[in-house]
């Protein structure tokens, strides 16, 4: 009973292991474009009022250390486009159906551009995403040789629009603007004049320290040291350590919650007083569970203005919470996002991705997290950086830094930091 | 110099961690001369568990949850660990080494998905029950977590030593591990012998997992993966299916570790910087492979599959 059945059993695991793949996460993508390429688009006749499917395509981490932020855009664009449907619209005589094609690019960006191509070959009508830099840009350039619109709601980082694509979009401030507010504030806010940056060597991670680092010298800081880690560690002792020897007043993480969290709760083992400062990427609840206590009196910034002083912005928050819990971080900009864009189509009679794109350059759009109006380069005119801090275990909103001047002020992407 | 006693700390920590999950890599080692790449999934598990007992129970004090949590994890742990060797291993026992190899990887790959599809894709923020009061010790911090891991992994080690040395079951396992065969001649029953080592080296990796999961206050489906890798190098430094060597080797892993990714920086003139942190562990691996095959105290070579 014992003969080894060997080549049975080592085929069988084989065959399981080659078809989980190398690429460990492998995981069910979600509703891969089932309905196969059947590009919605093109009002059809007139007549009896035909319907079309318009597909918008949603792209976001949904596994990995960011799968809570991921999830929490997807909410939001499904909410954004259930209203819309409950709502009826039509675009150039059509009645409209939209229909949201979820995506997972793991944060990764070798699988932001697979999924992308995915996305381009489902003949989706436009996308809504990436949410990292860091997957965003390369995808961007599929997104473009396709001539599909994307309208990003999360990704910061300046290369996106300084590529020259015409498709490229996004509904809040970059890091050119955050970069250099938060430095500022780290250098005479925080009265910090030694500083020391970590970054999380991804694009956003590393181009928001890049901007900070030259917005606190130009502030007069000093920078103590510039240390890395990476999006998926866990353990800082080292470089914390070389930090405490530095003797810093301020240290600035560029990079995600999952690993500012568990960053600042190190920190304070250590016994560092220095305060810690991060980005839209630690401005989130998730953050303030990880760190546990030592998150009180730490400091972040998001683009935008609070959501409860924009006109919509606690009807939105109400509305999301009752559904899908609390905002984590970007929902409202995607929500927008995904607004922008239908009304793009309706505006241009059309949800063909050739016909209806230069109509979001001519945007002007009230949404929960801004006006929103487009430059050229497909940025957000106007925005405003907003910071916040940690009271009682909640963020708690301090000031708004304009940003660009050129649109009106109240540009304000919401912060989520709401409370529990 | 005074971060230097800092990184020596961090290191000491890191690598108390290290040596109890080589702990396991080594026992089975020596017993069957298998791999078990599953084990750092085992210790994710047993974290995994640790932190969802302790999330059930909100309001009780820590002396009251840890220990449930403890031995809910070790329990756990310990089923999956014996269930791994009956239905993974013992029918390839008598294949070529590559089968079973190949065979933990596959069920590394399991576990972790299993893990995912239970525990969900977040991270998971581990509560904050314990204390958090920090001391001095030579101009460096140490948290009373820090000092209890280290404490606590001390003791398993002296624990799992006096098992192996004055014991029959670690008179058996240390005849198992030396000649199976002759053993059997001798009366021990191999199958369970080899399941007790499954189930102790599995009852440290829930331990491991749990202290893993206090220290960074972080548990999450991918956390074994790359510890696992870790404690792998830890124990074939040390020398591989020797005891004493897996916890020396975790030790200084951790050391080596610490110093390297706090000092890298300085080294290289910023050429190369802290995020290399990981690179550590594999170049010693490589190196120990390739000028010490046999470990710093190893007894044999280790066997390639």
């Amino acid at each position: 009973m014992y003969t080894p059945r060997i080549s049975s059993m080592t085929l069988a695991i084989a065959a399981a292991v080659a078809l989980m793949g190398c690429s460990q996460k492998e995981e069910p993508k979600a509703a891969a474009p089932a309905a196969a390429p059947a590009p919605a688009a093109a009002p059809a006749a007139p007549a009896p009022k035909p319907e079309i499917t318009v597909k918008i395509g949603h792209v976001a981490p949904l596994t990995g250390p960011q799968a809570h932020l991921g999830k929490d855009n997807e909410n939001a664009a499904r909410m954004a486009i259930d209203e819309l449907n409950t709502k009826g619209i039509e675009i150039g005589g059509a009645k409209v159906k939209l229909e949201l094609v979820p995506e997972d690019d793991q944060a990764d960006p070798k699988q932001g551009t697979i999924v992308a191509q995915k996305l381009v070959d489902a003949k989706v009508n436009g996308v809504v995403g990436h949410l990292n830099s860091g997957t965003t840009i390369p995808a961007s350039k599929l997104y473009f040789d396709a001539g599909i619109p994307q309208i990003s709601g999360s990704a910061t980082n300046p290369k996106y629009t300084q590529q020259g694509f015409a498709t490229a979009f996004r509904v809040m401030a970059n890091d050119v603007q955050q970069g250099k507010v938060l430095g500022e504030y780290a250098a005479k806010q925080m009265a910090g004049k030694t500083v020391a940056i970590i970054d999380d060597r991804t694009a956003y991670g590393q181009g928001l320290a890049d901007e900070f680092e030259k917005g606190a010298i130009a502030a007069g800081a000093k920078i103590a040291t510039r240390e890395f880690t990476n999006d998926k560690a866990t353990d800082f002792a080292a470089i914390l350590t070389k930090i405490k020897s530095k003797k810093a007043d301020v240290i600035f993480y560029g990079g995600m919650d999952a690993q500012g969290g568990p960053m600042t709760k190190q920190m304070k083992s250590l016994g560092i007083k220095a305060k810690f400062l991060t980005g839209d990427g630690g401005c989130t609840p998730e953050y303030i569970k990880l760190a546990g206590a030592a998150s009180e009196g730490q400091y972040c910034s998001l683009p935008g203005v609070p959501l409860e002083q924009m006109p919509g912005g606690k009807a939105f928050n109400d509305a999301f919470s009752a559904k899908y819990g609390q905002i984590q971080l970007y929902a409202p900009y995607v929500y927008d996002a995904v607004m922008v864009m239908v009304d793009s189509m309706k505006r241009a009679n059309s949800a063909e991705p050739a016909k209806y794109l230069p109509e979001i350059g001519k945007t002007d759009y009230q949404g929960v997290t801004a006006k929103i109006q487009f430059d050229e380069k497909g940025d957000l005119k106007g925005g405003a950086i907003s910071l916040y801090q940690v009271k009682d275990g909640k963020w708690e909103y301090r000031e708004t830094v304009a940003g660009a001047p050129a649109a009106p002020a109240a540009e304000a992407p919401k912060a989520e930091g709401e409370k529990k | 110099m005074d971060i230097f006693v800092q990184q020596i700390i961090n290191g000491l920590v890191l690598g108390s961690i290290y040596a109890l999950v080589a702990l396991g890599y080594t026992m089975v080692y020596g017993i069957m001369g298998l791999i078990n790449f599953a084990h750092g999934e085992v210790v994710m598990i047993g974290a995994m568990v640790a932190l969802f007992v302790i999330k059930a129970l909100p309001g009780l004090p820590a002396f009251v949850t840890i220990p449930l949590a403890l031995a809910a994890a070790a329990g756990v742990c310990m089923a999956v660990g014996f269930t791994i060797e009956r239905v993974a291993y013992r029918p390839l026992r008598r294949a070529p080494k590559l089968a079973p190899l190949i065979t933990a990887i596959g069920v590394s790959i399991i576990l972790q998905n299993l893990a995912m599809l239970i525990w969900g894709r977040n991270y998971h923020a581990f509560p904050p029950i314990l204390p958090t009061s920090d001391h001095e010790i030579f101009g460096a911090t140490i948290t009373s977590l820090q000092v209890v891991i280290i404490v606590v992994a001390a003791v398993m080690m002296a624990g799992l030593t006096l098992l192996v040395q004055r014991t029959r079951l670690g008179r058996a396992m240390r005849a198992t591990s030396e000649n199976p065969p002759i053993a059997q001649l001798m009366g021990v029953n191999i199958n369970q012998i080899i399941s007790a080592t499954f189930v102790i080296g599995s009852a440290l990796a829930a331990v491991a997992g749990l202290m893993v999961s206090a220290n960074y206050s972080i548990a999450h489906y991918y956390m074994g993966f790359m510890l696992g890798l870790k404690a792998f190098t830890a124990a074939v430094l040390g020398g591989i299916g020797n005891l004493a060597g897996a916890m020396l080797g975790g030790l200084l892993l951790g050391i080596i570790e610490a110093l390297g990714a706090g000092y890298i920086g300085d080294l290289t003139g910023g050429f190369l910087g802290s995020h290399y942190q990981d690179i550590f562990a594999f170049f010693v691996l490589i190196g120990v492979l390739i000028f010490r095959p046999s470990g710093l105290i190893g007894e044999r070579v280790a066997e390639r599959a």
